[in-house]
């Protein structure tokens, strides 16, 4: 087939339209947290005492890291996604989230004694805390594999990752609601190795699934 | 790669999907040209076919046109899908070696073939289901319209279309599994 003949095809087909990326992403943002939803209130669902949690700095710590983290991841996504698109800006933004969870642990160590530390780190929710926020981030990691092989990722490991990120950002924000462990040690630690586990996932599946 | 080959370019593609058909059949011819000089410079050694990459690129640049953003430069956009289809040939021609040599001694083995010329594409308009197939040669190997094709093939105009948008998006996702 002579690319002229190509072209008359392709020009013949012009008039499909599919939904512009922009407004998919934030329809697959959707899917996934009523997702992410369904499955915590099915399963864990939230602490008995989250109303006075709410007035504990601690508690509401756990939703700044995981919301700048999913809010970075989806910008991350969306520049990726989309083929010659500046990654500059967003790919800088997504040092925030972890900044935040290193400065709040220097403040928790100055905060408690040092005998402390260990029992913090510990806490008494890591099983749980690795079991369900991958359980509850898997769903959504679907959803946005999906909407990557929808859009045109020119780096689709790395794509894959941003995939595993948002999905543990948004995760993790559902099981902080669960968790009575507050402690920054404790987030640093086992919510960073569930999410890591995420983004390996979604890096894995960016290599298998997300061809173009 | 001036600006205002950008400003020219974006202008069509924009026209292009307010639904001026005229606008993107100017787009894609211009984008060949410039797809077709990238890759050639690109590929100094034998091995790829410079044109089955241009026509590889035109065909992601048309089923991931919704990928562009129409506030945002066509030209980065563009070039970003051709690179990618570029290394993306590279990649598949570098596993293909192996399969080769039987694929030779197949084509040795049976002469009458042989003449057929290769185009990437052919082979996958070949895989695709009858009806998708002969739409899509219809149109664009013998360039009949949509409607000379459904009169042609006794069916109606709609499921012309709808053969010929599967069967498209079909090649290029064969492309990218390869």
């Amino acid at each position: 087939m002579r690319t002229e003949d190509l072209i008359k095809a392709l020009d013949a087909d012009a008039g499909k339209k599919a939904m512009p990326m922009g407004k998919a992403w934030w329809l697959a943002a959707g899917v996934a947290v009523a997702i992410a939803a369904a499955v915590f209130f099915t399963t864990i669902g939230p602490r008995p005492d989250i109303m006075p949690a709410m007035h504990t700095m601690r508690f509401m710590s756990k939703f700044v890291f995981t919301l700048v983290l999913a809010a970075s991841a989806f910008a991350l996504i969306r520049v990726l996604s989309m083929p010659g698109a500046s990654t500059r800006r967003a790919m800088a933004s997504m040092v925030a989230a972890p900044l935040l969870v290193v400065l709040a642990v220097v403040l928790e160590l100055f905060a408690i004694p040092q005998a402390e530390w260990g029992k913090r780190l510990v806490g008494s929710n890591m099983m749980i805390c690795m079991t369900f926020i991958p359980l509850i981030g898997v769903g959504p990691l679907a959803v946005f594999l999906g909407m990557l092989r929808y859009g045109a990722p020119t780096r689709p490991v790395l794509a894959g990752a941003a995939a595993g990120l948002l999905a543990g950002g948004l995760a993790a924000t559902f099981y902080a609601a669960h968790c009575f462990d507050d402690s920054p040690l404790f987030v640093a630690t086992w919510y960073t190795i569930a999410i890591a586990f995420l983004t390996l996932l979604g890096a894995i599946g960016g290599r298998l699934f997300v061809r173009w | 790669m001036t600006g205002k080959d950008e400003a020219e370019l974006s202008g069509l593609l924009r026209a292009a999907i307010a639904g001026d058909e005229r606008a993107y059949a100017d787009f894609l011819h211009r984008i060949a040209a410039l797809v077709r000089g990238f890759v050639r410079r690109k590929i100094v050694q034998g091995g790829v076919d410079p044109e089955d990459v241009v026509q590889e690129t035109l065909l992601a640049i048309h089923v991931k046109r919704h990928t562009w953003r129409p506030d945002a430069p066509v030209l980065p956009w563009v070039y970003a899908i051709a690179r990618f289809k570029l290394i993306d040939a590279f990649r598949r021609r570098g596993r293909r070696i192996e399969v080769e040599i039987d694929e030779i001694a197949e084509t040795f083995a049976e002469p009458e073939t042989e003449t057929v010329s290769e185009r990437d594409i052919n082979r996958a308009l070949e895989g695709l289901p009858p009806t998708q197939r002969s739409v899509v040669s219809s149109i664009s190997v013998e360039g009949h319209s949509i409607g000379e094709t459904a009169a042609k093939l006794g069916v109606s105009e709609t499921a012309v279309r709808v053969s010929l948008h599967r069967g498209l998006a079909a090649i290029a996702k064969r492309f990218g599994r390869q």
